[in-house]
């Protein structure tokens, strides 16, 4: 257990999301990216968000530090409606919620200097006075995520991947951030260079007391990273528990299916593998009922009459299962 | 067991204005029939390049094999011809790319693809290539009407699925494999890799199975190699390597990883990056990385040594196996 895991008690959420939706609208009808979804995030926790491709999850991600509209529902950030902030209001309260992307080599710009990336958010705020102050925050923003001082000059191509991905991090934290979303931060990183961004990452949340959203596609870092974790399937949240309890005893079958195909490295560590059939069905206008009822081994025709709600099943977990009750 | 293919002391190179980018230095490996070997290593170790090698297609005249050679089933794959070499390709070393998206031609139906592929190698029909094309589709879990799409219709894991299809159509004897299911989701990639191996067996496919994620070493392949810096630093069968890695390496390989099992407090990442394939240090290449680097490590280079069939390529070892053969690699490299 690292220290930011066991300091925060029971601390208020920082992070209040209810009822949010957000449709796309695209030639064949209304996708539904994300459908209707609460959460809440504790302040210096980690919440990690997993599921699969296409199941929102950068969607949520986004509309969060407001990147998307929401089409329906609330984000309180800290008593504030982000999806009602004036554009002052927002300006203001990006300063306290910021985000590092998935991919280091399309989300820097290759025709400015590392400096003139990490350096844009202070101008843009107005947080530093003059050139010196400017550019020794810069050099400490650097030091921080472990930039080596020489590159203060260099450009984004001269960098490999791990370099460039501290870059976005340090961009994120030159306004001093509460909150950040990290969509799928180290996706992208050889193993080796993974392992120091997620220490990295740890390391600076232990610090400057940061409250995250862990967004990821990779169940061994999330479980590696997290407080608690939220599962996604379609745009809905099919299962929310701690992490511990989550990983030694999903209830949802996805949750059940998704946990048992992870690779483990180690040997005889194979164990009962769940292959569900089929592919996540459309999520443009979809049908009433459970949305993983089509895969689902235990569907029955009642599940797909009615949408079933996340529900507290046993104490801190949440499913989202009609027949959740017969796997606990 | 004969083995199918048969790589010694291979050198790929590719060449630019200025700089000669050395990929792949002095590589031997053998692979058994009927075996699935793991390839792990990071971006850059020469995976890919290796790869490519063992079908000729190194891409000429940047990349060059420089050295050594390739044996398949017997045949030297470097002294074929043009028709040889088509022959060989796509019948017997079949290829999974690592990008579907550029795999796959966007010009023509997935299902034409196929059957392309397929009437290449096997007197058929156009209808009865059609019918295996889609039978192919079924079996990969896309319903066989969607033969007749192009590729930009279907998602990225769909795509691959697609390339998995081309690869198993003409039941190749080796398949090579470049990070076959990296861009799938889990739950899917259980299902390709379930469906991959059920192919395998059946057919008795031997894989090079390459990948930077041990978790899926461990489940998919008999044997495992660690490449780093176009070598394979370690070599052995997947209860030997993963039962006690030798390498510092791929020992730091482990250590990277997430435990899923034990709540870990602080991973424990390999310090520095990869060295520069244009500019490598003269000893070992992991040398400057290395928490266990002695002064002879930054000057020579490390030999093979041979632990019972478990190789590792590493001075650590050097007393405890028979070091022969230190002396020549170390001269050549000199050069």
């Amino acid at each position: 257990m690292s220290a930011a895991k066991q300091a925060s008690g029971a601390a208020a959420p920082i992070l209040r999301v209810s009822g949010l939706k957000k449709y796309f609208q695209s030639a064949h009808g209304k996708l539904h990216a994300v459908d209707d979804v609460s959460f809440d995030i504790a302040k210096g926790k980690t919440l990690g968000m997993v599921g699969e491709s296409g199941c929102g999850k950068s969607t949520t991600g986004r509309l969060l530090v407001r990147l998307h509209e929401a089409t329906a529902g609330s984000i309180l950030y800290d008593g504030q409606e982000v999806t009602a902030a004036s554009d002052r209001e927002l300006k203001k309260l990006r300063t306290r919620m910021q985000m590092i992307f998935q991919d280091p080599y399309s989300s820097i710009n290759p025709r400015h200097t590392v400096a003139n990336i990490i350096g844009e958010p202070l101008k843009i705020h107005k947080k530093v006075k003059g050139a010196a102050e400017y550019e020794d925050r810069v050099r400490s923003l650097m030091a921080t995520v472990g930039l080596a001082d020489r590159l203060y000059d260099a450009y984004p191509h001269e960098l490999d991947g791990g370099r460039r991905q501290r870059i976005g991090i340090a961009r994120a934290l030159a306004l001093d951030p509460e909150f950040i979303v990290c969509d799928e931060p180290v996706s992208a990183l050889d193993v080796s260079i993974q392992a120091q961004i997620l220490n990295l990452l740890m390391d600076l949340q232990d610090k400057l007391g940061l409250t995250y959203l862990f967004i990821t596609h990779d169940l061994s870092v999330v479980k590696h990273i997290s407080d608690d974790i939220v599962i996604m399937y379609m745009g809905q949240i099919v299962e929310r528990g701690p992490t511990e309890e989550l990983f030694a005893r999903p209830i949802h079958p996805y949750g059940q299916a998704l946990l048992s195909a992870i690779p483990v490295p180690k040997l005889n560590a194979r164990k009962e593998r769940i292959i569900l059939k089929s592919e996540v069905s459309s999520p443009i206008d979809p049908k009433p009922g459970c949305r993983f009822a089509p895969r689902c081994a235990y569907a029955s025709p009642e599940c797909a009459a009615a949408d079933p709600a996340l529900r507290e099943v046993s104490p801190g977990r949440y499913v989202a299962c009609r027949l959740a009750e017969q796997f606990v | 067991m004969e083995n199918i293919l048969e790589i010694s002391d291979l050198r790929v190179h590719y060449f630019s204005n200025r700089k000669t980018v050395r990929a792949v230095n002095g590589l031997s490996m053998g692979m058994e029939a009927g075996k699935v070997l793991g390839l792990v290593g990071e971006t850059g170790a020469g995976k890919t390049t290796l790869a490519l090698s063992i079908l000729n297609m190194v891409r000429a005249p940047q990349g060059k094999i420089v050295e050594g050679s390739i044996r398949f089933a017997g045949a030297d794959v470097l002294a074929m011809g043009k028709r040889e070499l088509r022959d060989m390709r796509g019948k017997d070393v079949a290829m999974i790319f690592q990008d579907p998206m550029t795999a796959l031609n966007p010009v023509l139906t997935v299902g034409e693809q196929i059957a392309e592929t397929v009437r290449k190698h096997e007197e058929l029909s156009i209808e009865d290539a059609w019918k295996k094309a889609q039978a192919m589709l079924e079996t990969v879990g896309i319903p066989a009407d969607r033969a007749k799409e192009y590729p930009h219709q279907f998602s990225g894991g769909m795509k691959q699925r697609v390339v998995i299809a081309l690869a198993l159509a003409c039941n190749p004897k080796l398949l090579l494999a470049d990070e076959p299911t990296t861009a799938l989701d889990v739950t899917i990639q259980a299902q390709v890799l379930d469906l991959m191996r059920k192919l395998i067996r059946e057919n008795g496919t031997s894989v090079l199975f390459i990948t930077h994620s041990l978790g899926l070493v461990a489940e998919n392949c008999d044997e495992v190699a660690t490449m780093y810096s176009g070598e394979i630093v370690e070599y052995g069968t997947v209860d030997q390597v993963f039962g006690k890695a030798l390498h510092p390496y791929t020992q730091g390989l482990f250590g990277s990883l997430p435990d899923l099992s034990a709540a870990t407090d602080r991973l424990k990442p390999i310090p520095g990056l990869m060295p520069d394939p244009t500019a490598l240090p003269k000893g070992c290449f992991f040398c400057p990385r290395c928490p266990h680097a002695m002064d002879i490590c930054a000057k020579e280079h490390p030999a093979d040594v041979d632990l019972g069939g478990h190789r590792v390529k590493c001075h650590l070892y050097a007393a405890a196996g028979a070091a022969k053969g230190a002396a020549s690699a170390a001269g050549r490299r000199a050069e």
